[in-house]
């Protein structure tokens, strides 16, 4: 990739406030917790999902991320939905009838579980991915102490899939550039061999990053990412929420 | 048994002797080189397309095995035994910064060398700085490498081999797809380190403006070493050796 233009900032929005400023550890933490209590909680206890979803609104306004955009984003959950809206027409008895629909009870109660805390689940995580940046979720997943490895991994997807896409765009236009303008399949052979082309010269590429690594001192070790620590009052502030979701599913589990 | 006398000259930054190197294909990359580069020397190496100019930087830092010959920087010699002390030493810059730029961040990557060197906490942090100063990119330190230009992405590519102190930088083509501007930026940042330097290169008035000796290299043979205008100036030598200065370009007339 050259130049400065084509990036994909994915999910991130740049904006300047509390959330934005935690630690990502913290975040992540929380995000994973927050999601655990919604998955605990009774699929009947309307009013625990229902503070839920404050909450869930709470640090989207503290954030800057105004609702609809949160709810743009909800549009990733769009394919679970899909199935969920299967259940009620598939289950079993007893059915009743709604609007000319006879429907499974427990395939409704299947679809609610399925829809809300999805819904609540993704929410919080679209939340995670728009005031943290890529380089700082792999700091905090690093910080959490999840295998330098994976963190590792993932650093070079982003790093690379970046370069790779890049590297694909160029030669699709070059292609077009020779007037290439595929219509029928057996026309696609030219987009078969750039993506075996694509795929020699990302292998080469690896193999230069390693030497260029090598350069460096690496001797197959990568040293730990440059972080600092969360206070006890920001771990106290970002455990708020999920303690809170955690409680109201407690309570409604002793109520039952 | 004398008294050892004093060495009247300093020990060199560099010296390779007879080296030699064939690809596994069989291809001979390098028949003969002779090179000693004296600390605080900058030395273009020029030479056209696979000449052997990568080739020979490999073998500066042991990425490489010579065939034959010997490489030592600052005496010690390049082999495996004392390879973390030979990267300390030497400093690569590649061709493509997006080869060389890996990490999340800025900060990161140019703390990738010095922490495989084994600093850590307060001393990696003022490495890092240094380096980021050194190039004027200490801005840019918690920005994605990918969110860089290219011209600033190749200064950070220097900034993290200057991060690890080397006494011998070496640059693979410094200048490639760089744009006026940022290879004048590049060429004021290289004339402010105090450090040797080896520069690979096709861009011959930079190698004029930057190195006071060049070095051409050709199938693997150093066809000529001397001040840089002379060889510049050697329209034959230049001719057999596949270079040509830009039009309009007289290197004794500047």
């Amino acid at each position: 990739m050259s130049g400065g233009h084509g990036h994909a900032h994915g999910l991130y929005l740049p904006r300047h406030s509390v959330v934005h400023r935690l630690r990502p550890h913290a975040k992540v933490a929380a995000t994973l917790a927050f999601v655990l209590a919604v998955v605990a909680t009774p699929r009947d206890a309307f009013w625990v999902f229902g503070l839920d979803a404050v909450l869930v609104a709470t640090v989207a306004l503290l954030a800057h991320v105004s609702l609809p955009t949160l709810a743009r984003r909800l549009a990733i959950e769009a394919p679970f939905v899909a199935f969920a809206v299967f259940l009620p027409l598939v289950g079993e008895a007893p059915h009743t009838d709604v609007a000319g629909l006879s429907l499974s009870e427990p395939g409704l109660w299947g679809a609610w579980n399925i829809l809300v805390k999805g819904t609540l689940g993704v929410a919080a995580t679209v939340l995670l991915a728009s005031t943290t940046t890529i380089a700082e979720l792999l700091t905090g997943l690093d910080r959490l102490r999840v295998p330098r490895a994976f963190t590792a991994i993932a650093g070079f997807m982003v790093r690379y899939g970046q370069v790779i896409v890049g590297e694909g765009r160029r030669m699709r236009i070059a292609r077009l550039s020779r007037g290439y303008d595929p219509r029928w399949i057996w026309q696609a052979r030219a987009v078969a061999s750039s993506a075996g082309t694509l795929f020699i010269r990302s292998y080469e590429r690896g193999e230069r990053i390693h030497v260029a690594m090598l350069s460096r001192g690496f001797t197959g070790e990568l040293p730990a990412a440059t972080h600092d620590r969360a206070d006890a009052r920001e771990w106290l502030a970002v455990a708020l929420v999920p303690a809170l979701a955690a409680t109201a599913a407690l309570t409604a589990w002793l109520a039952t | 048994m004398t008294v050892p006398t004093p060495n009247p000259t300093p020990t060199p930054a560099l010296e390779v002797e007879g080296l030699a190197y064939a690809y596994p294909d069989g291809h001979t990359a390098l028949r003969q080189v002779d090179l000693v580069v004296q600390p605080g020397e900058r030395v273009a190496l020029l030479g056209p397309n696979g000449a052997g100019k990568t080739t020979l930087i490999l073998h500066l830092n042991g990425i490489l095995q010579a065939a034959g010959g010997e490489v030592r920087v600052g005496g010690l010699p390049v082999a495996k035994a004392h390879l973390k002390e030979i990267r300390r030493r030497v400093g690569v810059v590649f061709q493509d910064p997006d080869d060389q730029l890996f990490m999340p961040t800025v900060r990161d990557d140019v703390a990738f060398g010095p922490a495989n060197l084994g600093l850590r906490g307060d001393e990696l942090d003022r490495r890092v700085h240094a380096a980021l100063a050194a190039v004027g990119m200490t801005e840019a330190a918690d920005r994605p490498p990918h969110h860089l230009s290219f011209g600033q992405r190749r200064r950070v590519a220097v900034a993290t081999v200057l991060a690890m102190d080397p006494q011998l930088l070496v640059l693979d083509e410094p200048t490639s797809n760089l744009d006026p501007a940022a290879r004048r930026d590049l060429a004021d940042i290289l004339q402010s380190l105090p450090v040797t330097a080896i520069v690979a290169t096709h861009d011959l008035p930079y190698a004029l403006e930057l190195c006071p000796r060049a070095v051409i290299l050709n199938e693997g043979v150093v066809v000529a070493d001397g001040p840089t205008p002379e060889i510049l100036a050697d329209a034959p030598l230049m001719a057999a050796n596949r270079l040509e200065l830009p039009y309009g370009f007289h290197p004794t007339h500047t």
